[in-house]
């Protein structure tokens, strides 16, 4: 998670910065998804909060690709989204599923720099893909 | 008080009552105190006089505790008449020559039976029903009778021809009046006493004036009517009302009614101020009180009065409860239902031979009046509510009716007896849900799971969750119907503050009343409100993002991340053009087809970013959204009616489509279900739906709150014979109560059956308008309706909006590489789990 304030964030190990979409092409208050190395991620956008979020769009429950349909919100102060097939949330900071602490989703860094959304995918990942 | 002399006169039931509560609750050394008695023994319990003939003995029946007057000083003079009285001297003076002094003086004479002046009436074997000595009269001629008539069909009658048929007699009661008990009970009343008297071999003639008595062909008597009738008997019993005693104050010139009955003040003081009269004898506000109780309040308020005190006597209660040959009998205050603006409850059931009237007030807030035949177990409890002027529940009829499983106690959960029954299938009462409250279990479900209630036939529901309720309300802990965390409130309350306040978005809804982000739960109930009250496009920016999948895109989310796509065929009516339209389109996207429950067709397998291309064919063809995403009017399905089916008596067709085309897009708490048969063959199963219509000969009847699914539910007959107008009116103001007080995904059923006072509290508030709401009700569908939208159609206008929330990745023009097909019957469906694993699928991401 980022703050939109947060500019200045150097390349992770083994990762790198790709632009996604401009900030207008997010829906406010819910989800959109792309495609980035092969991967489908959920791109979530809190508009009040200006708080955005990104996690796998593959649903371990229904093994669909779905996440980034389902409604957000949060819970017990932890910002979450609830799959739209069976329904169990999933902490968007942490990825762990609040129904099943066993079940984690990826998440990735996110951050908007000169209205660009960009995503931090681990360099392994693509070349593994 | 200086010590006084207390002359009683009489020694009956209220003579007795009298003497036995001055001594024991005054001060008796300040008495002393004398009684005439005019039979040989003291008081006896003529209320239960008839069971002498069962075998009671005369001692058996006494009210007098052997030696109390003894033992308490009283002067007894018995088988000894007071025969005058000296008002100036205030001497009373017996048969027997006895004078005493009074300081005070007490009438309790009581009364004699009413003999009408009927020729023949003091023949042999015509006797009267009052005394032990009447008594021993009626078993002596008894035995030399075959067969006995009553003369008086009312209270004491009845227990005489009790005495009579107990003697082995053919026993015959006559009535003047049209029917039996004519003071205390109704027509519905008598006529069902009849019934079941007649049914223990007692022959009843009513409507029967006694002209004379004479000798009989084959009996002793022959009772001739005014009506030319004749009746053998041999013996005649008349019990035909009572008349006051009230000789003795006529002869010392108190004052006594018209029509006879000693004239008491509040006090029940005679108009010489140290004498009272009390009991049958006195006349009080121009009424004698045939009944021992107001005699008792009566004798209390003259011991009260020599006490000191000032209580008085405002009117008695007549009601009664007894046992009349076997048979229940209870009237309780206006029985007849006269006082102004009375309305009544009746139930009836010839069956078991029940008949029960409960009369309430005007406002209908309160008992008034009741009458009971054949069964009084309702009797105290109308009594409490009658005596105590407590508010009636929600549903006065439940006090008639028969309790039936899971009804709830008129008076509420904390007026339940530890020892009530709550849950009848698995034997819990009260006090075991009472017990686990105490041992810290209070939410329901752990009630629920913890004692088994309501875990059988689910029927006490209501009452369990009424008696936990009441419980926690007493413990002083609130029970949370709080929707979710970010809405310290309930739906219903939530749905006032988005009226009143005119709130339109979720984000005024949250800042004002809610806190945090919102969640799936808070966000699409609301949702929902806000587009069922100010009926906006639900994809507008203030809505989408509130709600499901299937509400974003307007299409319902499979297993596999695909839609379904449903278009409306209204009534399952659909042209061979539309037919193949149909058909047409679900080949160009290769979509799985299927018929429906609701008679329609669902379309399987569309990709979120085909949606709007599907649509824009579907709309281009004519087709209109069927809203199966979304918690809305889903369908009325209908038999095809009287236009070709040969039962068919109304077009079962034609309502339903005007039915669906009405409400469709009406957003609710739940799905809605609805259907149209054409004849009481029922084919559409309208009975299975949350409102289900059905032709009758004579218009429509409407069904309500039934629902198949997993808890499959029968729709309950809600009204009949409706015309068009009505229909529609009913079924417009039932929607719109139900959106605006149900529960999130409360179904109707549900819904009904947690108003209090369920099916007829709804007819209270959609037929009779109760609440006053439902021109306004009216007025809300009728924005709706005015307001609706295919929401498709408008979608596809919106190009910018379809690009941004219907493409797939918001980067690319890829699709969906995980959703895989395979063909099975000469069409498309999801590849299963070991399908795939043998095609060649590049899983994207999996966890």
């Amino acid at each position: 998670m980022q703050h939109l304030s947060t500019q200045n964030m150097t390349d992770t190990n083994n990762s790198k910065w790709q632009t996604v979409c401009n900030k207008d092409e997010l829906l406010l208050n819910a989800g959109i998804c792309a495609l980035i190395q092969g991967m489908q991620i959920a791109v979530f956008y809190f508009a009040k909060q200006q708080h955005i979020y990104a996690v796998q769009n593959y649903d371990p429950y229904s093994k669909a690709n779905v996440l980034s349909r389902g409604i957000i919100g949060d819970l017990n102060g932890q910002p979450v989204v609830a799959s739209p097939i069976y329904k169990q949330h999933f902490n968007l900071q942490t990825g762990k599923c609040l129904e099943d602490e066993a079940v984690t989703i990826q998440t990735y860094p996110i951050r908007i720099v000169d209205d660009q959304v960009e995503i931090a995918v681990a360099t392994q990942t693509v070349t593994s893909i | 008080m200086a010590h006084q002399q207390i002359v009683v006169v009489g020694n009956g039931m209220v003579g007795h009552y009298f003497i036995e509560n001055l001594v024991t609750h005054s001060q008796s050394a300040e008495f002393s105190v004398t009684t005439f008695c005019e039979e040989p023994r003291l008081a006896y319990d003529r209320v239960h006089l008839s069971e002498f003939f069962s075998g009671k003995t005369a001692e058996q029946l006494s009210l007098v505790e052997p030696g109390f007057y003894e033992k308490h000083g009283i002067t007894v003079h018995l088988s000894d008449k007071a025969v005058s009285i000296d008002r100036d001297k205030q001497i009373v003076t017996s048969a027997n020559g006895v004078e005493v002094h009074y300081d005070i003086l007490i009438l309790a004479t009581g009364s004699y039976p009413f003999v009408p002046p009927v020729e023949g009436h003091d023949r042999e074997h015509c006797l009267v029903y009052r005394t032990i000595e009447d008594l021993e009269a009626i078993q002596a001629s008894a035995s030399r009778s075959r067969s006995g008539t009553v003369v008086g069909g009312g209270l004491l009658g009845l227990e005489a021809a009790k005495a009579l048929k107990d003697m082995g007699l053919d026993t015959h009661v006559v009535e003047f009046a049209p029917r039996l008990m004519a003071v205390q009970l109704d027509e519905g009343g008598g006529n069902m006493l009849r019934r079941k008297i007649e049914a223990l071999d007692v022959t009843v003639h009513t409507s029967k004036n006694t002209t004379l008595i004479t000798d009989g062909k084959e009996s002793r008597h022959q009772m001739q009517f005014a009506d030319g009738e004749i009746l053998e008997t041999d013996l005649v019993l008349f019990s035909a009302g009572i008349r006051p005693r009230d000789e003795l104050a006529r002869d010392c010139q108190l004052e006594v009614g018209p029509r006879g009955g000693i004239a008491i003040n509040d006090y029940c003081q005679t108009s010489d101020p140290n004498i009272y009269a009390i009991g049958e004898c006195a006349l009080w506000n121009q009424q004698i009180f045939g009944l021992v109780a107001p005699g008792y309040q009566m004798a209390r308020v003259v011991i009260d009065r020599l006490s000191g005190e000032n209580a008085r006597f405002t009117s008695a209660d007549m009601s009664t409860k007894l046992k009349l040959l076997g048979v229940d009998v209870g009237s309780i205050g206006d029985a007849h239902a006269r006082s102004q603006g009375a309305r009544s409850y009746v139930y009836q059931n010839e069956w078991d031979e029940v008949y029960k009237r409960l009369v309430v007030s005007e406002d209908g807030l309160k008992v008034i009046g009741a009458v009971l035949v054949g069964d009084n177990d309702s009797y105290n409890e109308i009594m409490q509510y009658y005596l105590n002027g407590i508010d009636l529940p929600e549903t006065p009829e439940a006090l008639i009716l028969p309790r039936v499983e899971g009804s709830t106690a008129g008076l509420g959960a904390d007026a339940l007896p530890a020892s009530a029954t709550i849950c009848s299938c698995h034997n819990v009462n009260k006090s075991d849900i009472v017990n686990l409250m105490d041992n810290g279990v209070v939410a329901l479900a752990d009630i629920k799971s913890e004692s088994k209630a309501s875990s059988g036939c689910g029927g006490c529901a209501a009452l369990l969750k009424s008696v936990v309720d009441c419980e926690l309300a007493q413990r002083g802990m609130t029970i949370n119907n709080d929707i979710c965390e970010h809405f310290p409130f309930t739906r219903q309350e939530i749905y006032h503050m988005i009226i009143v306040e005119e709130i339109k978005t979720f984000d005024a809804l949250l800042d004002k009343h809610g806190k945090g982000a919102g969640c799936d739960i808070c966000k699409p109930a609301i949702g929902s409100i806000l587009a069922s009250y100010w009926n906006d496009y639900v994809l507008s920016d203030k809505f989408y993002n509130l709600q499901d999948t299937n509400d974003t895109f307007l299409a319902n989310m499979q297993k596999d991340g695909t839609y379904s796509v449903i278009p409306r065929i209204a009534g399952g009516e659909i042209t061979p053009e539309k037919l193949i339209k149909l058909g047409e389109i679900a080949r160009k996207y290769q979509l799985y087809t299927k018929i429906t429950g609701a008679q329609r067709i669902d379309m399987f397998g569309a990709r979120q970013e085909q949606l709007p291309l599907i649509w824009s064919d579907l709309v281009e063809a004519g087709f209109e959204t069927g809203h199966a995403y979304a918690k809305a009017l889903r369908t009325v399905k209908s038999c095809v009616g009287s236009t070709w089916c040969r039962y068919g008596v109304l077009d079962s067709v034609g309502k339903a489509i005007d039915l669906e085309n009405r409400y469709k897009g009406l957003r609710s708490p739940h799905k809605l279900k609805f259907a149209v048969s054409g004849c009481t063959r029922e084919c559409a199963e309208a009975q299975s739906k949350d409102v289900g219509v059905i032709a009758t000969e004579n218009g429509w009847n409407m069904y309500v709150c039934g629902n198949g699914g997993m808890k499959p539910r029968h729709a309950d007959l809600f009204a009949t014979d409706l015309d068009d107008d009505t229909l529609v009116k009913y079924i417009d103001r039932l929607l719109m109560f139900y959106t605006r007080t149900a529960d999130r995904l409360q179904r109707t059923s549900v819904w009904m059956e947690n108003l209090e006072g369920g099916l007829n509290y709804l007819r209270d508030v959609i037929i009779d308008d109760k609440l006053g709401i439902c021109a306004e009700l009216e007025q809300q569908m009728q924005h709706i309706v005015d307001s609706y939208q295919c929401e498709w159609k408008t979608t596809l206008s919106d190009q910018e909006m379809l690009n941004k929330r219907f493409r797939y990745f918001v980067n690319s023009d890829a699709t969906d590489n995980n959703v895989v097909l395979i063909e099975e019957r000469g069409q498309k469906r999801p590849a299963r789990e070991e399908e795939r694993k043998q095609i060649p699928v590049h899983l994207v991401n999996s966890a």
